[in-house]
């Protein structure tokens, strides 16, 4: 399975491996990470939920426009659910294609579209708060009170 | 009956994740607003909609058996 959700941490090695062949002249590999700081303001944790069997879907649907745009590349996408702490993995995306600008481009054009059509939400628990992340220009947001441990789903 | 799922401040909002209606032959749009006036959600109507796994519009029509989701903004990555 080339797309997954986990809730356990991702192993970098394992997404790369999915998209290795002979005829890859290039392989890139996009980490993204849970940060401390957004706008000067703390993050403490965050937690990622997702509608689990659409999120799946489509992140292969990604797979599949990638594959009509770069038809030689390879894709595979994990994304982690539950909580995460500052600097842990919250997706990693390979994709290996014969000439390395394609490599590049297809895996921007991945992380992109899995911010505008995977289900999978972030909700940001900072010191004095908590808020699900609407989107990613953070145009819509949702404040509730302090962040309560019981809130944490795994 | 549709079975109609809850995500992120929806999930919050409503203290449930997921809700059984009859709405066999509705639109879209009608279960939103019965949603909206039965369990007291705001904002539906800027929320994406998917019936069984796949986006769909306010006039898609519902049967029996149908999984509704209503999505807010992802923020996945």
């Amino acid at each position: 399975m080339n797309y997954n959700l986990s809730k356990e941490p991702i192993v970098i090695q394992d997404v790369i491996d999915k998209v290795v062949k002979r005829n890859a002249g290039a392989i890139t590999t996009f980490i993204g990470t849970v940060r401390e700081l957004t706008k000067g303001k703390k993050t403490l944790f965050l937690v990622y939920e997702a509608y689990e069997p659409m999120a799946i879907k489509k992140l292969a649907q990604i797979g599949a426009e990638i594959k009509v745009r770069w038809p030689e590349a390879e894709t595979a996408i994990t994304h982690r659910v539950g909580k995460l702490d500052i600097t842990d993995i919250a997706v990693v995306i390979a994709v290996s294609t014969p000439h390395r600008n394609d490599a590049y481009e297809a895996n921007r054009y991945a992380i992109e579209r899995i911010k505008e059509i995977v289900p999978i939400w972030k909700k940001e628990h900072w010191e004095d708060g908590e808020t699900w992340i609407g989107n990613q220009l953070e145009t819509v947001s949702y404040p509730t009170g302090k962040p309560k441990e019981v809130d944490i789903h795994d | 009956m549709i079975k109609v799922l809850l995500f992120a401040q929806l999930r919050d909002e409503s203290g449930k994740e997921a809700i059984s209606i009859e709405g066999n032959g509705w639109s879209v749009a009608e279960l939103k607003g019965k949603m909206e006036a039965e369990y007291q959600l705001g904002g539906l109507e800027t929320v994406m909609t998917a019936v069984n796994e796949e986006f769909a519009d306010d006039n898609t029509i519902l049967s029996d058996g149908d999984t509704v989701a209503f999505i807010p903004p992802v923020s996945g990555g």
